[in-house]
C-alpha cells in the first residue's frame, strides 16, 4: 500500500478491481465504508462475480476474468481523449513529456526487440532519447510525437468502449458509466484509491494489470495524495515483512538483488546499480545502494567481511535463472532435481497450481521437513484420503518430519501490515506441548550444520562458518536482539563531516538509513528497517494513537518503513510550488524553509520546490513512468494478453495470443486445456469464513463454511441440469473436484465477442486435514504458469468443464 | 442463597462516542446486576496485546488468558477479542479474528515431533534431537554432493539447488531475518515464501 | 424471588407481583443493524460463539452462504443472505443478521408460563433464566420473529441475551464489538435512532427512496432495529416479518397467566406436564398448544367458583 487502511476515508471513489475487500479484508474495508458515509464517496466494483464488495457499492460492472489491461487501457483512452487528466501534474510529476527513442515500436502484439526462440524482449529500445550529458530529452508542450504521453494515446487508441465490451463481456454502458465516476477523480482535490490484491497480481499478465492502474492513478493525479494511491492489500500477516527482508529466491533484505552469474563480481554488480540521476539534480534514492548492500554483509558476516574480500561477495550465493520461484521448483523436483524441501508455515500441496504435479514432486523428494503449528496437507501428501489424497504410501521413499511449531499467541516480535507498520506483538501463553518456535527450530539446523562442518569440512563451508551469531542465547535469539540486528548500528565512531565531529558512536544503534556508510563502518541487515529499533527503543511497540485532524496517519502508532513515512510519494500531494492540492486534506506543504505536515516527507526536508526535484525519489528521472523503460518482462506499456487458457481468440492480435514473455514449461503446456473440452472460465478466490488452509482447523470457522463448493450462474446451471446444493464435478486438463454447487444470481453470463461466456468460482478452502468436510482444494484444477515478471501463478482465469454428479465415494 | 457482589473489570478510553455505555445497562442500579446474568469471564484474566495472524490488515488483538502467570500455574488462552486503540480496527474483527480462540486450540495444533519413514504408513512420535539431527545430516549430504561452487565459465557462485524452502508468512520478520541468514549461509537459492499464492 | 432483588426487572413471565419502581433512571438500550453497510462477513457470528462458548454442529454446504442452517440452541445469530433482482433488473444481494430483536412487548416471555424463566430488565434486554426454564416451546410460538429454540440436550430454550454479561459490566455485546464495518451499533435507543436517521437519510441520497427504520410498533418496538434501504418490503430480507405481530392465541394467554401464578397451586402440576412434553417434540405443534390452552382452561376452572 503507498497509503495507510484509515486514509482510504480520505477517498472521494474507491475502485475495488482484481480484489474483493470485504470479503478478504473486512476490518481494513470498513474504512471504505467510513469514506462513503463521512466523505460522500462512491464505491464502484468491478469484477466477475457479484461480490460482498458488491453487495454495498454504489455501482458494480462485471468483467470476464484475465482482462483488466483492457478495461483499464480503455479507461486511459477515455480519460485522455476526454481530456479528464490532472494536467499540472501529469506535466510536473510523470514522465508524459520524455522522448522516448527511435527504435521503440509497437506492432501486432509485440514490442520492439522481441526473440520468438527465448520467449524474450530485447529491451534496448524501450528507453528515452538522451542528450550529451546523459539526460532525458523532454518536451514540455507535448508536440513531439515520440513523448511518452502521446505514444500513450496512440498505445491506447485500440481500447474503444465497443472493444473493452468485446473483449471483457462488460457491457458498453456500464464501462462508460465506471469511466466517468473514475475521471471524476482527476480534479486537483479529488482522489480515488484503488484496492487490489491477488484479483490482479494472480494472472499471465498480473505485475501489467497492476501497472495500467498504476498509470490511469497517475493521470488522474491520484499518488501521494490523502485518499489516493496503490494500495495493494496483501495477504498473510507478514507477507510484507517477509517480502522487506527479501525472502524470495532473487532477493536480499531491503529489495536489493541476489547477483547473477553474469556479475561475476562485487564492481560487475555495482555497475547495474549506480541509478545515476536521469533528468538534471534529481534525488534517485537508489544512487546509495553500495551502502545499503555494504552494511548487509557487515551485519550478515560481520568482521569477515571486508574491503579485501569485497566485503565477502562471493560468499552470496548467484542465481544463473530470474527466479528460482515455486513453480521452477516444483518443475525441478518432478524431474528429480531436488533432493529436500523445507516448509515453513507453508502448504504448497494445497496452495501450489496443479496439486497433481505437487503431490508428484513431493513424492519424489528425498526428505520433507514442515514446520508448522497444525497438522497440514503437504505433511500427509504421502497419506492416503481417498478421493480427495489417493496416495500409495508404500511406493513413497519420502522422509518425512512434522515439526510442532508455537503461534502467534505464543511468542514476540514484530509483524509488517499491509501499509508497511512494523507492529510489535507479545506472548500470551506457551505453545502446546513440545511444540517450538521457529527461531530455536532454525537456530537448531544452523548449529548441527555448523557443528558437521567443523568436524567433517565439506563443501564450501565459509559463509557458514562465518555468519554472525552473536546473540546472547544462540539456541534461541531473542527477537529483540534480531529486531536491533536489522535496524542496524555504527561499527565506529561515525564522524559528521559537516561539522568533523563524532555524530554517532561506536556501537550506537541507527536512527535511519541515512546514516549507513559503504566503508564497512555501519551494519544494517534491512536497511529499510533503519530507525525501527533506536537508543530511544523499540519503536515498533509504539502505541500512542494521536491522529493528528484523523486524517488516518496516526504517525506515532508503531512505526512504518521508510523512516517511519506513512503516505509513499507524498511530495506529489503538493503541486510543483509546495501547497496541496487538496487544502481540506494536506499531507506535507512547503511553509518558505522546510516542508512540514502530518506525515514525515518522502523528500529531502529542506528541499525547496523551485529545484525542481520530482517527488518519485527513487526513480532515476524523479518522475512516475507512464513508461516504464525496461523494467516489464513484456512491455513498457500494458497490452491485453488473453490468459494461457482462454475460451476465446485474442481480438486484438490473433497471433499473438498470450504473454509473449510468459514462461511456460514444456509438461505445464502439456496440462493446458482447450476451450473445446473445458468451455467455461474458471476463478479461485477466497471467502471471508476461512483463511486460506488454516481455518478449517479452527472449530467455529469450519462451522460457519463447512464444505467444498463452487459458484455457478444459474443460466449455466439450468442448461447443464445442476441443482441448488447438489453435487457436480469440475474439470480441467489436469485433475477434478467433486464438490456442492452453488448456484447463483451473482454471476451472469457475459457476451465475450459475441458469444456467451460463464464464469464458475472455486472457493479454496478445503482440504483433508482439519475439522471442516473433507475436501479437494480449487488447486486441483488450476495451471502451473505464473506471470511473467513474478512468476505468480495464473489462478484467477483458466478453463474448466462442469457436470452434474454424485457424492464422492469414500475410500 | 445471598447474592454475591461482584468485581467489575474497569474499562475505560474505550473511545465510544455519544452515550458512554457506562451509564447503559446495569450501570445504573448499582454494583447488584441481575441475579440471571452470566458471570462476566474476564474478571481476573491477564490479558496480553498482540497481532491478528491472519491477514496484512494487522489488527489488534486483546489476548487473554487464565491465571497471573505465577511460576505454579500454566497460562491457558481463554478469549481474544480486538484491541479498541488499534487505529485501524478500533477493537473490531472478521469472522476469522473473532475466532482465533479455535485456532489456538485447534485439535490439529502439533505437540510433538513426528517422522514417517520411507514407505510409512503412519507417522511416529520422534524426539526433537532425533528429528534436528537427521534433517542436519540429510541437508548436509546433499549439498556436499550437489553444491555448485563455480558455474561452467568458472565464476564463483556458490550455490546450492537441490535442497529449496518455503518460509512463512505469518511468522515474526525477526524470524524471517534469522531465516534468511542460515539458508542463504548455506548458497540455497530455492527459497520463496507465500507472498504470490 | 430473590432475583427481583436486583431491581432491574421490568417484566417477568408467569408473574403478577409488580417490579420494583423506585429506580427509575435506566436508559434503554438498543441494537441498531445497518444492513446497507453489512458485508454479511459473520464476524457477528463468530464473536457471539467465541463470547458465548456455542459450537454448534459442522453442517453442509446447503446452496447458501447462510451457515449454519438455521438458528439453534448454540447459534443466536446467524446471517441470511437474499439474492434479489430489484425493478431496474440489477442484482441487490440482501444480507441480514438475524436473532433476538428484544421487542419492548415480548411475546415470547407472554407466552412462559413458568415464573421468571423469561425476564426482561430494565434496559429493554429480554433474557432467559435457564434454571426456571422447563422447556415448553411456548417461547418459540409467542415470538412473532421465530428465534428461540430448544435445546435437545437439556430441553430448555436458548436465544441471544443480547450479551447481557458485557452489557452488565459496560461493555458493548460481542457482535456489536466485531462487526469491521460499524453495520452493527449499539448504544441508547434513542441514540440509535438517531443514528439511524443520519444512516436513512444518506440512503435516500443514494437512490434508496424507501429506506427506513424497522422498530415494529405491533411489538411495542424492539431493542434491536434495523435500517433496510426497503423498509416498504422488509420481508425481502430472507423473511423479515412486514407486519411482526404476537400471536392472538399468546396474547389471549396474558389474563389467564396471570391469576393462574397467582395462586401458586397449580404451578407444580404445570410444570410437571410441560417437563412432560419437553421430552417429546421439541418444537411445540398444535395438538401441544390445545392440549396447554386445555390445561389453562382447566386451571382457571378450578380457581373459578
Amino acid at each position: 500500500m503507498t497509503n495507510t487502511w484509515q486514509d482510504i476515508k480520505n477517498a472521494n471513489v474507491v475502485i475495488v478491481m482484481g480484489g474483493n475487500a470485504a470479503e478478504a479484508h473486512p476490518c481494513g474495508f470498513k474504512w471504505v465504508i467510513e469514506a462513503k458515509i463521512e466523505n460522500g464517496a462512491k464505491l464502484v466494483v468491478v469484477d466477475p462475480r457479484f461480490t460482498r464488495t458488491a453487495s454495498v457499492a454504489d455501482y458494480y460492472a462485471p468483467i470476464r476474468p484475465g482482462t483488466d489491461i483492457a478495461f483499464l487501457s480503455g479507461v486511459m483512452h477515455y480519460l485522455l481523449e476526454k481530456d479528464a487528466i490532472q494536467h499540472e501534474y501529469v506535466r510536473a510529476y510523470t514522465n508524459a513529456s520524455l522522448i522516448v527513442k527511435d527504435g521503440f515500436g509497437f506492432q501486432d502484439g509485440l514490442f520492439s526487440g522481441y526473440n520468438e526462440e527465448t520467449h524474450a524482449y530485447d529491451k534496448s529500445s524501450w528507453d528515452y532519447e538522451l542528450d550529451e550529458q546523459g539526460f532525458a530529452m523532454s518536451d514540455d508542450t507535448w508536440q513531439n510525437p515520440r513523448c511518452v504521453i502521446n505514444l500513450l494515446k496512440q498505445h491506447v487508441s485500440r481500447y474503444t468502449p465497443e472493444m473493452v465490451s468485446r473483449i471483457c463481456g462488460t457491457p458498453q454502458d456500464k464501462f462508460l458509466h465506471v469511466c466517468e465516476l473514475i475521471a471524476s477523480t482527476a480534479a486537483p482535490d479529488k482522489a480515488m484509491t484503488s484496492l487490489f490484491a491477488l484479483g490482479w497480481t494472480q494472472h499471465s499478465v498480473g505485475a501489467q494489470n497492476i501497472r495500467s492502474m498504476a498509470m490511469v492513478q497517475l493521470l488522474l493525479g491520484n499518488i501521494g495524495v490523502a485518499g489516493g494511491g496503490m494500495n495493494a492489500l496483501r495477504g498473510h500477516s507478514n507477507i510484507q515483512g517477509l517480502t522487506d527482508v527479501g525472502l524470495l529466491s532473487n532477493q536480499m533484505p531491503g529489495y536489493m538483488n541476489l547477483p547473477l552469474d553474469k556479475e561475476i563480481d562485487l564492481d560487475t554488480y555495482m555497475k547495474t546499480k549506480l541509478f545515476k540521476p536521469l533528468r538534471p539534480g534529481q534525488t534517485s534514492y537508489w544512487q546509495n545502494y553500495r551502502k545499503f548492500f555494504v552494511s548487509f554483509q557487515k551485519s550478515m558476516f560481520g568482521d569477515a567481511a571486508t574491503q579485501d574480500n569485497n566485503w565477502a561477495f562471493d560468499w552470496l550465493p548467484k542465481l544463473d535463472v530470474p527466479l528460482y520461484d515455486i513453480i521452477r521448483a516444483f518443475e525441478m523436483m518432478n524431474n528429480g532435481q531436488m533432493t529436500g524441501y523445507i516448509c515453513q508455515g507453508f502448504n504448497p500441496l494445497q496452495a501450489f497450481p496443479d496439486r497433481g504435479k505437487i503431490r508428484r514432486g513431493l513424492s519424489k523428494l528425498k526428505f520433507l521437513v514442515t514446520m508448522d503449528p497444525l497438522d497440514t496437507e503437504t505433511s500427509r501428501f504421502w497419506q492416503d484420503f481417498g478421493p480427495q489424497n489417493p496416495a500409495k504410501s508404500a511406493e513413497i521413499q519420502t522422509e518425512v518430519f512434522q515439526l510442532p511449531v508455537t503461534c502467534f499467541a505464543e511468542e514476540n516480535g514484530s509483524l509488517v501490515n499491509s501499509a508497511r507498520w512494523l507492529q510489535w506483538h507479545w506472548k500470551a501463553a506457551e505453545g502446546p506441548g513440545v511444540a517450538r518456535s521457529d527461531i530455536w527450530i532454525m537456530s537448531g539446523i544452523f548449529h548441527r550444520l555448523r557443528e558437521l562442518y567443523r568436524k567433517e569440512g565439506g563443501a564450501f563451508p565459509d559463509p557458514l562458518l562465518n555468519v554472525t551469531w552473536k546473540y546472547t542465547d544462540p539456541v534461541s535469539p531473542d527477537p529483540e536482539e534480531l529486531a536491533k540486528e536489522m535496524n542496524g548500528r555504527a561499527l565506529a565512531d561515525l564522524v559528521d563531516p559537516a561539522t568533523n565531529t563524532v555524530a554517532t558512536k561506536a556501537g550506537t544503534l541507527l536512527d535511519g538509513f541515512a546514516q549507513l556508510r559503504d566503508d564497512g563502518t555501519t551494519a544494517s541487515g534491512c536497511w529499510i528497517f533503519a530507525g525501527c529499533f533506536t537508543e530511544k527503543g523499540n519503536q515498533m511497540a509504539r502505541r500512542d494513537a494521536t491522529d493528528p485532524r484523523e486524517q488516518g496517519i496516526a504517525p506515532n502508532w508503531a512505526w512504518a518503513w521508510p523512516a517511519n513515512r506513512r503516505i509513499l510519494y507524498n511530495r506529489a500531494s503538493a503541486d510543483p510550488d509546495g501547497k496541496p492540492w487538496n487544502p481540506a486534506k494536506p499531507v506535507i506543504t512547503w511553509n518558505g524553509t522546510r516542508w512540514v505536515g502530518i506525515d514525515v516527507p518522502d523528500y529531502g526536508p529542506t528541499v525547496k520546490p523551485s529545484d525542481g526535484v520530482g517527488p518519485f525519489i527513487m526513480n532515476a528521472e524523479g518522475m512516475g513512468r507512464l513508461f516504464a523503460r525496461d523494467l516489464m518482462a513484456e512491455g513498457p506499456f500494458p497490452e491485453h494478453y488473453e490468459p494461457l487458457e482462454s475460451p476465446v481468440e485474442n481480438v486484438l492480435h490473433p497471433k499473438v495470443q498470450n504473454n509473449p514473455a510468459a514462461r511456460v514449461f514444456a509438461d505445464d503446456r502439456a496440462a493446458f486445456g482447450s476451450p473445446d473440452k473445458f468451455p467455461y472460465v474458471a476463478t479461485t478466490y477466497r471467502l471471508t469464513e476461512h483463511f486460506h488452509y488454516w481455518t478449517k482447523h479452527a472449530l467455529i470457522n469450519a462451522i460457519l463454511q463447512p464444505e467444498e463448493f463452487i459458484e455457478i450462474g444459474e443460466v449455466l446451471a439450468k442448461e447443464k441440469g445442476i441443482e441448488q446444493g447438489g453435487w457436480v464435478k469440475v474439470s480441467s486438463k489436469r485433475g477434478e473436484v467433486v464438490c456442492k454447487a452453488y448456484v447463483t444470481k451473482r454471476i451472469k453470463p457475459m457476451m465475450v465477442d459475441g458469444k456467451p461466456t460463464h464464469v464458475i468460482g472455486c472457493p479454496i478452502h478445503w482440504g483433508f486435514t482439519g475439522q471442516a468436510r473433507k475436501g479437494y482444494g480449487a488447486n486441483t484444477l488450476t495451471p502451473s504458469v505464473g506471470d511473467a515478471n513474478t512468476q505468480t501463478p495464473e489462478f484467477k482465469a483458466f478453463l474448466v468443464n462442469v457436470e452434474k454428479t454424485h457424492a464422492p465415494v469414500a475410500a | 442463597m445471598a447474592l454475591t457482589r461482584r468485581e467489575f473489570i474497569k474499562f475505560t478510553g474505550l473511545g465510544l462516542a455519544a452515550s458512554g455505555l457506562g451509564v447503559l445497562g446495569f450501570g445504573a442500579s448499582g454494583e447488584a446486576q441481575a441475579a440471571a446474568v452470566r458471570p462476566f469471564k474476564l474478571t481476573h484474566a491477564t490479558e496480553t496485546r498482540n497481532t491478528c495472524t491472519y491477514c496484512s490488515v494487522a489488527c489488534g488483538i486483546l489476548i487473554y488468558s487464565m491465571g497471573d502467570r505465577a511460576k505454579n500455574a500454566r497460562s491457558n488462552i481463554i478469549h481474544i477479542e480486538g484491541d479498541p486503540d488499534h487505529p485501524v480496527n478500533r477493537g473490531t474483527l472478521c469472522p476469522k479474528g473473532s475466532a482465533l480462540l479455535d485456532i489456538v486450540h485447534a485439535p490439529t495444533r502439533l505437540k510433538a515431533p513426528r517422522y514417517r519413514k520411507p514407505g510409512g504408513t503412519e507417522f511416529e512420535e520422534v524426539s526433537w534431537d532425533f528429528a534436528l539431527d537427521r534433517i542436519a545430516r540429510l541437508m548436509k549430504d546433499d549439498r556436499d554432493k550437489h553444491f555448485i561452487a563455480k558455474n561452467a565459465a568458472g565464476t564463483t557462485v556458490n550455490r546450492w539447488t537441490s535442497v529449496g524452502m518455503l518460509a512463512a508468512s505469518a511468522s515474526s520478520s525477526e524470524t524471517s531475518y534469522l531465516t534468511w541468514k542460515v539458508v542463504r549461509s548455506l548458497g540455497m537459492v530455492v527459497f520463496d515464501n507465500q507472498a504470490r499464492v | 424471588m430473590f432475583d427481583l432483588q436486583s431491581q432491574d426487572y421490568v417484566r417477568r413471565s408467569a408473574s403478577t407481583m409488580t417490579p420494583p419502581m423506585a429506580r427509575s433512571h435506566e436508559e434503554q438500550v438498543a441494537k441498531l443493524i445497518d444492513v446497507s453497510r453489512c458485508i454479511g462477513c459473520k464476524a457477528c457470528q463468530a464473536a457471539c460463539m467465541e463470547w458465548n462458548d456455542l459450537r454448534p454442529e459442522i453442517g453442509h454446504f446447503e446452496g447458501s452462504y447462510q451457515n449454519p442452517d438455521d438458528l439453534g440452541p448454540s447459534v443466536w445469530t446467524l446471517m441470511k443472505f437474499a439474492e434479489y433482482e430489484n425493478e431496474q433488473g440489477n442484482l441487490e444481494w440482501l444480507i441480514r443478521k438475524d436473532g433476538c430483536m428484544h421487542c419492548e412487548d415480548p411475546g415470547c416471555l407472554k407466552a412462559c408460563p413458568s415464573p421468571g424463566a423469561i425476564v426482561q430488565y430494565a434496559n429493554g434486554i429480554v433474557d432467559f433464566i435457564s434454571d426456571k426454564c422447563i422447556g415448553c416451546g411456548y417461547c418459540v410460538k409467542g415470538c412473532p420473529f421465530d428465534i428461540p429454540r430448544i435445546s435437545k440436550q437439556d430441553h430448555k430454550s436458548y436465544k441471544c441475551t443480547l450479551c447481557s454479561d458485557r452489557v452488565s459490566v459496560g461493555l458493548e455485546p460481542a457482535c456489536v464489538k466485531a462487526c469491521p464495518t460499524g453495520a452493527i451499533m449499539f448504544g441508547s435507543k434513542a441514540d440509535m435512532k438517531q443514528w439511524a436517521g443520519e444512516r436513512i437519510e444518506d440512503l435516500k441520497s443514494r437512490g434508496f427512496e424507501n429506506a427506513g427504520l424497522y422498530d415494529p410498533a405491533a411489538v411495542g418496538g424492539t431493542h434491536v432495529m434495523y435500517v433496510l434501504h426497503h423498509a416498504d418490503k422488509p420481508s425481502l430480507y430472507s423473511g423479515l416479518p412486514d407486519k411482526p405481530e404476537i400471536s392472538p392465541v399468546v396474547r389471549g394467554w396474558k389474563g389467564i397467566i396471570k391469576p393462574l401464578a397467582l395462586i401458586g397451586i397449580a404451578l407444580a402440576a404445570l410444570g410437571g406436564f410441560f417437563h412432560w412434553i419437553t421430552e417429546g417434540p421439541n418444537e411445540v405443534t398444535d395438538e401441544d398448544e390445545a392440549e396447554g390452552e386445555r390445561v389453562l382452561r382447566e386451571s382457571e376452572t378450578e380457581k373459578t367458583p
